[in-house]
């Protein structure tokens, strides 16, 4: 397989774009919906515009009435919606919850997905619990009880756990904290009884909990996949949000690195355009360089995924790592090469800063990938 | 089965009769390397009929029409190829300045008679070429160079002096900018080709850091060069210059080394014993690093073949490509610690990994600097001004 876009993806490429560029602009989304301070961090009506494309069920089967396509084309979506700051809850729903509820029985995925598909639901997902991303380690507990389950336990960095209908729960149902058996996954609707979240507002002006469980009580249909074998579809489902992460951090990269040399472009000092000195030249030479680097690693990763490949997981850990380095980069070179203007919250480069924060951190950052790099690769 | 899945098939068949398992070991040294030429020595029976299987079938420069020498594999033939062979670990059966530099060259701007005489020599191993560009007062500044040719009618008459011209003490024809017209600076160059064992040709090896002597001083005499003996239009060589730069630079990128990219870590795991926790660090980082220029060398060969792909991308990945193979060596020296010291032990192979770490430090020198790389990027794909 060639490792660029065909004409099918070529063509979804310029839809997303176009879409993106015009209806999930900075001016129309992000900024509109931080300057209300709103709750959800996004804006419903996109969503369901999202739906009306099709970008929703881009990873639901066609039987369930998705588009069926993979990875590679939920990154194309995930690169514009990086490359525009879009805020939407395409990565959490689309990507991280349609993954997990793939690997789900008739009856979850007839009940979830055809609200995701339309748009009308928002779907969140529950694994870390402190600051960090670790999900080799999960200390909330699920204790059978009756018919069912009774959760308890905390969980942090559960992005639109607000906004959510539902929320993918990662728990322990038996081992103790460290082991990789013993893990469930639950498909938690949002008015139980017994779940209290705390929103908080991050950097990147999105929305964000800390959410408790204090003996939720769950029906045993709530289960994704297998009672103790919920590892295997968590990490189908990390997989799938570490690449689409990545590819939205391609995006990211990519917007502020191509902000950065048109100010190259029109910013005079000196009596110089200031894209005219060596020094400013040869840094934003090396960031190209570094963002189509990142670009590759991140297709070849989809791609690897897509065909099921072994060597799948560890690609998708260099596409994280790098991708969040190089969005990293560019956006560092962004503000420090637009000056003044670039830390004034009028222009958008900070934006970018921002969002690359958050991204960096979702799913594990750059080092939690490349010591991951380092374990599959056998030392 | 699809045509390609036939044809992997096929290939692998192939290359299980005919590559001796000696030819599937990693190249240690510049011995296991063939180059061909006149005075061309095989090292063992398994390189020369290693050698002799892919020239009889085209692969010494697959992706070359038939009539050339090559097997005229399409890209996604050659990318099979490439694949198999990197599963096996398969050494390249030649290497060349004609494979990768003036092949290319003559394939879009040689005469018709000059691509057939002069590639099926390169497929076949027959001449080995060197590069005659840079000269001591034009180095980064190429177009400066002063070498020149008098024209006498059927011939010119060539004076001047190259340096740092690699195995010119070992090649049999050079490929060489020379200027025939001392008023047009860019379009005042001729690209000549002519034998090394013409009357007034000489060359002065010159000793690397490394120790090893590769390179030389290479000087013009009177040298008598015949008129057909150029590529594309006289005074117009700065095109067939910086069209073959591309290949180069593609080659010193090491971009066709994508499938075989593997992690170094655990190779210096095995060498070292065991490994202090900051170097295990700079290793993980650097195998992100590569394992993702891999996939970009991967992704350039694809867009390349299939005509997509900026014209300049070449440069971008000689800058990283060349930048990350220093990077490797370092980390080697370091994992190796006073071991990879030793200049000339047995144990060291005569001082393989201080040598190889020497010699790296020329990849983002030569074929252009990583600072002309940059610029090059600068000014042609991001099109920043004045660059
Ligand atoms: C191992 C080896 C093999 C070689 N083989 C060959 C060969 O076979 N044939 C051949 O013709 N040549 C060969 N070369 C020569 C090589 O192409 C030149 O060394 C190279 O082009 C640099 O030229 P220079 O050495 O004159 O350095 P200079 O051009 O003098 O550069 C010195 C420093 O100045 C920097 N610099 C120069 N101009 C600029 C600029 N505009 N902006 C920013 N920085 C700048 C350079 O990046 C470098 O750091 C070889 C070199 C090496 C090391």
């Amino acid at each position: 397989m060639a490792l660029f876009y065909d004409d099918d993806q070529s063509m979804l490429a310029d839809s997303a774009s176009q879409f993106m560029a015009e209806e999930g602009s900075i001016k129309k989304q992000l900024r509109h919906w931080r300057d209300r301070d709103c709750k959800d961090g996004f804006g419903h009506e996109l969503w369901k515009q999202f739906g009306e494309m099709g970008f929703t069920g881009i990873l639901v089967s066609e039987e369930d009435g998705g588009l069926g396509m993979g990875n590679v084309e939920a990154g194309i979506v995930l690169e514009e919606i990086g490359r525009n700051l879009t805020p939407s809850p395409f990565l959490t729903s689309s990507i991280l919850a349609a993954t997990a509820l793939g690997q789900g029985n008739n009856d979850l995925r007839g009940r979830y997905l055809p609200g995701l598909i339309s748009g009308e639901h928002v779907f969140a997902v529950a694994i870390d619990e402190g600051a960090k991303h670790r999900p080799e380690r999960i200390k909330t507990k699920a204790e059978k009880s009756g018919n069912g389950f009774k959760l308890n336990g905390q969980k942090d960095f559960v992005i639109h756990g607000v906004s959510a209908d539902m929320m993918i729960v990662a728990a322990r149902t038996s081992g103790s904290d460290d082991d990789n058996d013993g893990i469930t996954l639950f498909a938690v609707p949002k008015d139980v009884s017994g779940l209290s979240q705390d929103a908080v507002r991050l950097v990147d002006s999105s929305m964000a909990t800390h959410a408790k469980f204090d003996n939720v009580e769950l029906d045993g249909d709530a289960v994704i996949g297998e009672v103790d074998g919920g590892r295997e579809v968590l990490n189908k489902m990390l997989n799938a949000g570490r690449v689409g992460a990545a590819a939205e951090s391609v995006g990211v990269s990519a917007g502020s690195m191509d902000m950065t040399v048109d100010y190259l472009k029109q910013r005079k000092q000196f009596g110089k355009l200031i894209g005219e000195f060596q020094a400013l030249q040869h840094r934003a030479a090396h960031l190209y360089s570094e963002v189509e680097i990142a670009r590759a690693a991140v297709i070849k990763a989809q791609q690897l995924l897509d065909a099921g490949a072994e060597s799948a997981e560890l690609m998708v850990s260099v596409a994280k790592a790098k991708a969040g380095t190089t969005s990293n980069l560019s956006v560092r070179e962004g503000v420090q090469m637009h000056g003044g203007i670039g830390m004034t919250d009028e222009y958008d480069i900070g934006l970018y800063m921002k969002r690359d924060r958050a991204l960096a951190e979702f799913l594990g950052d750059a080092n939690y990938h490349t010591e991951r790099v380092a374990q599959l690769s056998g030392y | 089965m699809s045509d390609i899945e036939q044809f992997r098939q096929e290939t692998r068949d192939w290359l299980e009769a005919n590559c001796p398992p000696e030819m599937r070991q990693p190249v240690r040294d510049e011995g296991d390397v063939y180059w061909g030429g006149r005075r061309a020595k095989f090292k063992n029976d398994a390189q020369k009929s290693w050698f002799e299987a892919c020239a009889d079938k085209g692969y010494t420069v697959p992706a070359w029409p038939k009539e050339y020498g090559g097997a005229g594999l399409d890209g996604p033939q050659s990318k099979v190829l490439r694949q198999e062979m990197g599963r096996i670990g398969a050494r390249p059966p030649l290497s060349s300045f004609g494979i990768w530099m003036l092949g290319p060259a003559l394939l879009k701007f040689g005469t018709e008679e000059q691509k057939v005489h002069y590639l099926n020599e390169i497929a076949q191993g027959k001449i080995r070429w060197c590069q005659g560009y840079s000269e001591p007062g034009s180095g980064s500044d190429l177009v400066s160079m002063q070498t020149f040719g008098e024209d006498k009618g059927d011939h010119w008459v060539v004076n001047g002096q190259k340096i740092w011209t690699s195995y010119a003490d070992e090649a049999d024809w050079i490929f060489c900018l020379v200027r025939t017209d001392k008023t047009n600076k860019y379009q005042g160059i001729t690209f000549m080709l002519f034998d090394m064992e013409s009357k007034g040709v000489s060359t002065k090896p010159i000793l690397l850091i490394s120790g090893n002597s590769p390179f030389c001083e290479t000087f013009f005499d009177d040298v008598e060069v015949p008129k057909e003996q150029h590529v594309g239009e006289i005074n117009r060589g700065w095109d067939v210059a910086k069209y073959l730069l591309g290949h180069e630079r593609e080659m010193i990128s090491g971009a066709g080394g994508g499938d075989r990219t593997s992690a170094i870590g655990a190779t210096m795991l095995r060498h070292a014993g065991e490994l202090d926790p900051m170097l295990r660090a700079d290793l993980a980082k650097f195998d992100v690093e590569a394992l993702a220029y891999g996939a970009m060398g991967e992704k350039f060969l694809d867009e390349m073949k299939a005509g997509k792909g900026h014209p300049a991308q070449p440069n971008m990945m000689k800058y990283v490509g060349t930048e990350l193979n220093k990077r490797r060596h370092e980390l080697m020296m370091a994992a190796g610690g006073s071991r990879s010291l030793e200049w000339d032990s047995e144990e060291t192979g005569g001082g393989k990994p201080s040598r190889g770490w020497l010699r790296t430090k020329a990849n983002s020198i030569e074929g252009g600097t990583s600072e002309v790389m940059l610029n090059v990027v600068a000014k042609r794909i991001l099109d920043l001004p004045g660059a």
